[in-house]
């Protein structure tokens, strides 16, 4: 159960790793102001989960 | 909208949101490795730790101190946990009141002060939780980390979509997979809160436990409230001690209540069913829980006052009396320590033959006049090899 609660978490870690990169490649190419400012709003919570801090 | 003005958009909203993440990081990061000092007593004569009892959990978040008091003489052993839910200061901070203060003359005493201290690294942000709450004290200021009710998500996760608590198979909410207080008697593969349990069991056989204590506060709109929950076999011993409680000490009483039989997972249950100890856990009133509250702060867990919780008492919707006065912490800390001590002496006087008697710890009244922070000693006073840190 342990084991395989590790992997779902380090799974978990690997997706979020992943959404925040789009997300910083979305603020990056996007031709839109107010959607540079939403995705550097929802890539807060995805850091700070990154980093296992929150 | 042209490249430049969208650059320098980019560049501010980016700006921002790093010193938001830096911010609200450091803000998590302080909590979550808080270090709170507690300084032992005369009476303390060894510092063991949960993993000494059951490998697994060694070095582990949940690799809590166990306090040990031997007098030395021959008696019983009694264990008293605080924060199982680290989110009932009153519990952790009894728990090192005794730790501090307690003296042993005959039998042992075992004390945890954070029974789940994963739990007590992770708030509710969202409730208003503060993240620290301080205790004036002889010499300063004293602070204490706020904690939750569940082991921190970091620590113990994913959850299952329901919780079955091991070996009686009963189904409990997801969360309470990470509740110290619905997962005994813990299992030896099983989460990190389960092998806590399992952990605590290994300790309670060991060392031959005959009488264990768990500290607890709850909401006034919870019916089990202001009671020692006692499981059958310490019916008598929680019987007598309410009533002596109720009639010589408190000026608002304290009840008594059998665990149910069919109720899995909780202390009281699973503690007297798995193991000769006899299991009791104390409940006081804390209204910061109350889900009708009004401002959460610091203020409303140190004093337990709050007029929506006692207009909720007005309208009949709760199951404990609240006025003015609140129910501040020093009269929640004094519950316990006057209960723990009546229980003990109950103990002492029906099992003689297992009599453990503690001496310099406070009751009731003293708590109230010295308040709790009078009780706790300067850790920069203190001999460095009588300062542990939690």
């Amino acid at each position: 159960m342990i084991t395989v609660n590790l992997v779902i978490m380090v799974i978990y870690h690997i997706i979020s790793a992943f959404v925040a990169f789009v997300l910083l490649f979305s603020i990056v190419k996007t031709k839109n102001a107010q959607e540079a400012i939403l995705y550097c709003i929802i890539l807060i919570p995805f850091v700070l989960r990154v980093l296992h801090i929150k | 909208m042209s490249n430049k003005f969208l650059k320098n958009v980019k560049i501010i909203a980016l700006g921002i949101t790093i010193i938001v993440i830096f911010l609200a990081g450091k803000a998590f990061y302080e909590h979550r490795y808080f270090k709170g000092a507690v300084v032992l007593g005369p009476g303390v004569t060894e510092v063991k730790t949960l993993g000494d009892y059951f490998s697994p959990l060694k070095g582990s978040i949940n690799d809590c101190n166990i306090y040990i008091l031997d007098s030395g003489n021959p008696g019983g052993t009694i264990i008293v946990i605080g924060g199982t839910h680290p989110e009932e200061p009153g519990a952790n901070l009894t728990a090192q009141l005794l730790v501090e203060n307690a003296q042993v003359e005959k039998g042992r005493l075992i004390i945890a002060i954070w029974a789940n201290r994963s739990a007590s690294t992770v708030s509710r942000p969202g409730d208003a939780y503060p993240q620290f709450y301080h205790i004036p004290t002889d010499w300063g200021t004293k602070k204490f980390r706020m904690g939750d009710r569940w082991a921190n998500p970091l620590d113990s996760w994913p959850d299952p979509e329901v919780y079955i608590n091991y070996p009686s198979k009963q189904m409990l909410a997801y969360m309470d997979i990470r509740n110290l207080n619905r997962t005994w008697p813990g299992r030896i593969d099983g989460t990190l809160v389960e092998r806590t349990c399992y952990a605590f069991m290994e300790l309670i056989k060991k060392e031959r436990v005959g009488l264990f204590i768990d500290l607890h506060e709850a909401e006034l709109e919870y019916p089990v409230i202001s009671t020692i929950v006692a499981h059958q076999k310490a019916q008598e011993i929680a019987a007598m001690s309410s009533m002596i409680l109720t009639a010589m000490e408190f000026d608002r009483p304290i009840g008594m209540e059998f665990s149910p039989p069919a109720l899995h997972g909780l202390s009281h249950r699973e503690v007297g069913d798995h193991s000769d100890a006899l299991s009791l856990l104390f409940e006081a009133p804390e209204p910061f829980l109350d889900r009708v509250r009004g401002i959460t702060d610091e203020n409303l867990l140190l004093t337990g006052k709050d007029p929506f919780v006692m207009k909720a008492g007005k309208y009949g919707l709760l199951y404990e009396k609240i006025d003015e006065r609140g129910w501040p912490i020093e009269v929640r800390v004094g519950r316990h320590t006057s209960t723990i001590l009546q229980v003990i002496q109950t103990y002492s006087e029906i099992y003689p033959d297992k009599a453990v008697f503690l001496s310099q710890v406070p009751r009731y009244a003293e708590v109230i006049q010295n308040g709790v922070g009078h009780y706790f000693y300067n850790p920069a006073e203190a001999p460095t090899d009588r300062v542990v840190y939690e």
